[in-house]
């Protein structure tokens, strides 16, 4: 346990006292820059809580932003910065929830005396300050993170499985091809095996423009462990200065099924899985 | 120390179904092994399945377990087919270099068992 | 993110190989590994804890965490006191086995890691580090 300068304890019970007076004042001061975009009453609650932590933070007597004694300050701010930054607002509108506090603060300190004096609010001046700084760096984390995310989401949607018949699925590449792209069509179109239960599988490179070794290496491997699962992969599509690439960079297809067009893929899968396939009988 | 985790072998029909559902050890690997061997030879099933759904890796010993196991049952005229292997196992095999030999693979137990019949067809047929 | 940053686990018995997937396991969810990867690192520590039991007669294990700016990461050492490898380019070439497995254990696990460093003397022993990265 750590025991109170005795000094600080006077900022503390101010701050403490009021309370209410406090809360109210930095509440109206916060939510003025946010414009409405947040509730009144969700930053009460916010302000209410980060309130009550930086109290029983105060009341260790520590004045360090870093120590234990702030810890569940620092876990509540990076929460909110995350949430801020998720929501769209600028880190200055994040920080203001911080810096607002020192100004309700001065406010109050105004009409009434403590006994700590100047030095008292410095300290906890300066710890505002550091809570601030804290906000901003878990935003711009949290930002960082929302575009991992948005790139990632981008990848799935530039490549999707699709069904092309009952235990048939597709997979239609376009663009330009790179290692980490590869990997994650290749990871999501096994999943697709296992969820749709299919047995084969198309991997349809028609529109992929080229491919270095690694590209190749990881379309192999995906047949290969495809084939571990129990399915058979196809890929189809390969254009003729792709396949010279294929040759000149030494890759062994070895037995591996690959079909010039999407449609002998599909009749091949087809004839595979046990369905014939007959011309229609047209009249009339 | 724990002893030796013994892999239940279920008979269904002509089928030896054994599910593996422990992260194994290599002597439980080893046991289960002898087992098939006993169990194959005893009841003349015609195949195996080794059901995997439920292991999150599958290493170079693991792996020739399976080719072990395929390779006995061979012996006794069975055949060994290994279902529901995940994918992220899948990849890490393939890029560990492991091959499964004769083993066979289906993605699920239904295909698993269709995959035998059909092989017991062929035996029925000679 | 809450856990120990580091653990060092004995290689004495079977059991510790399971141990040290168990563990290695956690330590990738921990960095955030993809699911793929967590699968590649688990295999690679598993080939190397039972290298460590079966050629170097026992040995420990340690597993830490890593943090490279927004990386992190997970490092996993095995060390014995073991005979040591006289040939090393011999030793990780894939299927060269001198016990039990199929002769991919080191080859392999260096194939499923991000970085694969080997010490190795005659007669003193074998350290092996294997680091993988998230991405």
């Amino acid at each position: 346990m750590t025991i109170g300068t005795g000094r600080s304890d006077n900022l503390a019970e101010l701050l403490r006292a009021s309370g209410e007076v406090l809360t109210r004042r930095w509440v109206e001061l916060a939510a003025e820059p946010l414009r409405g975009r947040l509730s009144v009453a969700e930053l009460e609650r916010e302000l209410a809580d980060l309130y009550a932590a930086i109290l029983a933070g105060l009341d260790t007597g520590d004045r360090d932003p870093n120590s234990d004694a702030f810890a569940e300050v620092r876990a509540l701010l990076s929460e909110m910065s995350r949430r801020r930054a998720r929501a769209g607002f600028t880190p200055s509108e994040t920080a203001v929830g911080v810096f607002t506090l020192k100004r309700a603060m001065f406010e109050l300190l105004d009409q009434a005396e403590i006994a700590g004096g100047l030095a008292e609010v410095v300290a906890f001046s300066l710890l505002l300050d550091a809570f601030g700084l804290w906000t901003f760096e878990t935003f711009a984390k949290a930002r960082e993170e929302v575009i991992d995310e948005q790139a990632e989401q981008l990848l799935e949607l530039t490549t999707p499985v699709v069904k092309l018949w009952d235990g048939v699925l597709a997979v239609p590449l376009v663009g330009t091809l790179d290692s980490a792209r590869t990997q994650v069509v290749m990871e999501k179109l096994l999943e697709s095996l296992v969820t749709t239960g299919a047995a084969h599988a198309i991997i349809d490179i028609t529109g992929v423009l080229a491919v270095d070794t690694q590209v190749a290496q990881h379309l192999l491997k995906t047949v290969m462990a495809a084939r571990l699962m129990g399915a058979e992969c196809t890929i189809s599509g390969i254009r003729p200065h792709i396949a010279q690439t294929i040759v000149g960079l030494g890759i062994e297809f070895g037995d591996i099924t690959t079909k010039a067009s999407l449609a002998d893929a599909l009749r091949h899968a087809l004839r595979r899985a046990g369905v014939d396939l007959v011309a229609g009988d047209r009249r009339g | 120390m724990s002893g030796v985790e013994r892999i239940p072998i279920l008979k269904i029909g002509d089928v030896l179904l054994a599910s593996i559902q422990v992260d194994l050890q290599d002597r439980d690997v080893l046991a289960l092994q002898e087992d098939l061997a006993e169990k194959i030879s005893a009841t003349g099933a015609h195949g195996v399945v080794l059901d995997i759904s439920a292991v999150d890796i599958v290493d170079s010993f693991i792996g020739r377990m399976f080719a072990t196991i395929a390779a006995t049952s061979r012996l006794f005229d069975a055949h060994t087919v290994v279902v529901g292997m995940r994918p992220a196992v899948a990849i890490t095999l393939v890029e560990l270099g492991l091959t499964l030999g004769e083993v066979r693979t289906a993605l699920d137990l239904e295909k698993g068992l269709a995959i035998l019949a059909g092989l017991a067809g062929d035996r029925a047929a000679r | 993110m809450t856990g120990p940053g580091r653990e060092d686990i004995p290689i004495a018995a079977d059991d510790d190989v399971v141990r040290i997937r168990q563990v290695v396991r956690s330590y990738a969810q921990r960095a955030r590994l993809s699911l793929v990867d967590q699968t590649k690192l688990v295999t690679a520590t598993s080939e190397l804890a039972r290298n460590t039991l079966t050629y170097g007669g026992g040995g420990s294990a340690v597993v830490e965490m890593l943090g490279e700016g927004r990386r992190q990461g997970v490092r996993a050492s095995f060390a014995d006191s073991g005979p040591g490898i006289p040939d090393i380019e011999l030793a990780l070439t894939d299927g060269w086995t001198s016990g039990r497995g199929m002769g991919l254990g080191l080859s392999g696990a260096r194939r499923l890691v991000d970085e694969f460093t080997l010490d190795t003397e005659v007669g003193r022993g074998t350290t092996v580090t294997v680091v993988k990265w998230s991405r």
